[in-house]
């Protein structure tokens, strides 16, 4: 690959970028379509850690998909990068993921960068075995011997707790979809790359089945060490397995931190409008709320904070002015004019509640 | 005590035919009083849409029969029949397939108003569509009467379902997954809505979903059923079944789903099972479905008889032979 050319990055990162193997900078994309463009990421930033699981979260059209699949070049022809950075960082060396040729770039998928789908089936050929496609996908990035790609292809279908001989000469249409997305998992780890981006892998799944699926995605991290973008529109996938948490509306991100940060004292007004919309099962009743008033349409999209409609807060600036991503606390960023009311407000109402909750759940120091 | 509105009495259905036969409804039992909400709960594939479709007299039940006020739905005269259809609407899932996109809101509206004579003229009918979408949270009417639904949002087009719903007063709603396609930022209002609606004209719900959370959420005062590869394995009071949940499946599948709390979802206990495969319709395992999963499993029992629901009191019913 070519080391990119040297470009002063913005940065928020804390501590050395080599820990940092992918960054998003102003990303924006957006697709042709007979209305007009569809804004569907809208200067989006965010980094990823190295061995962190990222959570992207955000409701249907939030550009999380959109967002993911740019990382890896794989967007529609109707798709338009309008500009922005994502930058790859591997042993000290950095590379410009959208300007890489066809070649590097090739490199790049999978090997450095893999992606797991949302339906396991269809990212199968119905004809291959499973053997057949494992081995297409090494041959076409390696030079290795057919039975050391074996060896390691069986390992790893045991690893994700699959009966690996079994499994190897099996055609997709033979497999369970929890078997299938277990493969898919395996055959992205193939190649052991350093970051794996996660679709909604347990959207089609019963709830059996996405447990184990979750438990094995936390024991592979730990084993292998690779860092992770997990997308899903469902907050409690979030609270289960992110470190940390991206909300994004309107394709752009507009709030990160930390996951318990995110959880128990959110700052910006759409994150807390879905913590408050959303009900846990165990536990006793708990009153919910909506935000008012409906997504955007991303062909004509609001003036100023794209939220500003459906926001309690919205004062003259919000229709004004987009508020940028700033930093509000140590690693916590906030894309919102009034965030420091938000979270004045949301402290009280926690206080009044259960303040000894609060205290378990959030620990001051 | 409450009158008994609709009863499914040890219901099952079959589909397909010859070799290939699926099971999707087997020894299917519940009561629903009026005024009440029954959620049904179940992953996909267990039955619950056929179970609602059966109650809302959209399908026939090939075994058992379906009471309506204490009479047998299928024995009715037509008269009758007619006035049991009238009372039972049912709300789908997707909003987008189900209003006629070349129809605005009016006329999806005014179509069943005039069907059944609930209105002489159009005037009468606008004026009553109007109400019913001030019922629904459409409001100002007005901007809503003449538009297609492809110029609603989602949540827009669900309430126009449930105004269609209302139209001709019905004393039963079926609500299949009504709010699964929604956005989760805009379901608590729909919910919202669909309470007040029980509170308002007394209408009943089977509440038909996925999300036992938000079951929990809708019932909480009321009833949950969970269903299992075409069968009822429990049904009990909201909090009970949250709190103390006796079926081993119940038991499974509450601490296993993943909750929207950190704290709360990464210290809930684990349960191993001892197969992670659903058994498939085409080929049910024999005794008690969930045997070839069940961390309870005894040989020779489970894997032999298939257990009733019981009645264990307090209001609750299991089908588990390792309870009672």
């Amino acid at each position: 690959m070519n080391r990119r050319s040297a470009q002063p990055i913005l940065t928020w990162t804390e501590g050395p970028e080599a820990d940092v193997p992918l960054s998003v900078r102003d990303l924006w994309v957006e697709y042709r379509a007979p209305r007009g463009a569809v804004k569907a990421v809208r200067g989006a930033s965010f980094d990823l850690y190295k061995g962190e699981t990222l959570s992207l979260t955000g409701e249907s059209g939030s550009g999380k998909t959109t967002l993911a699949l740019s990382l890896i070049r794989l967007l529609p022809r109707s798709a338009n990068v309008r500009k922005g950075q994502i930058i790859y960082r591997r042993d000290g060396q950095e590379y410009d993921v959208l300007s890489l040729d066809a070649g590097d770039l090739r490199q790049f998928r999978w090997k450095e960068c893999a992606m797991v789908f949302q339906s396991a089936l269809n990212a199968f050929n119905p004809v291959l075995k499973i053997w057949d496609q494992m081995y297409d996908t090494v041959k076409a990035h390696d030079h290795s011997e057919r039975e050391e790609v074996r060896r390691r292809a069986l390992d790893l279908l045991r690893l994700v707790q699959l009966e690996p001989e079994r499994v190897i000469n099996a055609y997709p249409h033979e497999l369970s979809g929890g078997m299938r997305q277990r493969v898919l998992l395996a055959m992205s780890l193939l190649l052991n790359p350093q970051v794996i981006i996660l679709d909604e892998p347990t959207t089609a799944l019963d709830i059996l089945t996405q447990r184990t699926i979750i438990d094995l995605l936390r024991k592979l991290k730990e084993e292998l060490g690779f860092s992770m973008v997990f997308i899903s529109h469902d907050l409690s996938l979030a609270a289960e397995l992110a470190d940390r948490v991206a909300t994004m509306y309107a394709g752009r991100v507009v709030e990160v931190g930390n996951v318990y940060e995110i959880f128990y004292r959110p700052k910006h007004p759409y994150t807390l409008g879905l913590i408050k919309a959303v009900p846990t099962v165990t536990g006793g009743f708990q009153e919910l709320a909506s935000i008012s008033g409906s997504p955007p349409d991303l062909i004509n999209l609001p003036t100023g904070c794209k939220f500003h409609p459906r926001c309690l807060y919205a004062m003259e600036r919000c229709r004004e002015e987009e508020p940028e991503l700033i930093p509000a606390t140590k690693g916590h960023l906030v894309a919102c004019f009034c965030w420091e009311q938000v979270q004045a407000d949301w402290d009280r109402e926690w206080q009044q509640r259960e303040p000894e909750a609060m205290e378990v759940a959030w620990p001051r120091s | 005590m409450a009158e008994k509105l609709i009863e499914l009495d040890h219901i099952g259905r079959t589909f397909g035919q010859g070799k290939q036969k699926v099971r999707a409804v087997d020894n299917v039992s519940l009561t629903i009083k009026e005024r009440d909400i029954l959620c049904l709960v179940g992953e996909s594939g267990c039955g619950k849409t056929t179970t609602g479709r059966i109650a809302a007299g959209l399908l026939r039940p090939s075994e058992g029969r379906v009471l309506f006020q204490g009479q047998d739905v299928w024995a009715m005269e037509r008269k009758e029949f007619k006035r049991y259809r009238k009372a039972v609407q049912i709300v789908h899932q997707d909003p987008y397939a189900s209003l006629n996109p070349t129809h605005t809101v009016y006329k999806i509206l005014s179509a069943p108003l005039l069907r059944h004579n609930l209105v002489t003229n159009a005037r009468e009918a606008r004026l009553k569509c109007a109400q019913l979408l001030e019922i629904v949270d459409l409001t100002p009417p007005g901007d809503f009467l003449d538009k297609y639904p492809h110029q609603l949002s989602g949540g827009q087009r669900q309430r126009v379902s449930v105004a269609r719903a209302l139209t001709v007063n019905p004393s039963f709603i079926v609500a299949d997954e009504a709010v699964s396609m929604i956005d989760v930022s805009i379901r608590a209002s729909l919910l919202g809505m669909l309470s007040r609606l029980r509170e308002q004209f007394g209408v009943t719900f089977l509440f038909i979903t996925h999300d036992l959370a938000l079951a929990k959420h809708f019932a909480w005062e009321h009833t949950i059923a969970v269903m299992y590869v075409g069968s009822m394995v429990e049904i009990a009071p909201t909090p009970q079944l949250i709190d103390e949940p006796l079926h081993p499946y119940t038991q499974a599948l509450l601490v296993a789903i993943p909750e929207a709390d950190p704290h709360l979802t990464r210290n809930k206990p684990r349960v191993s099972l001892r197969s992670m495969d659903v058994p498939s319709l085409l080929n049910l395992p024999s005794g008690c479905r969930f045997h070839p999963r069940c961390p309870r499993f005894v040989e020779g029992l489970c894997d032999q008889q298939a257990p009733d629901l019981v009645p264990v009191g307090d209001g609750r019913y299991v089908a588990c032979h390792r309870v009672s």
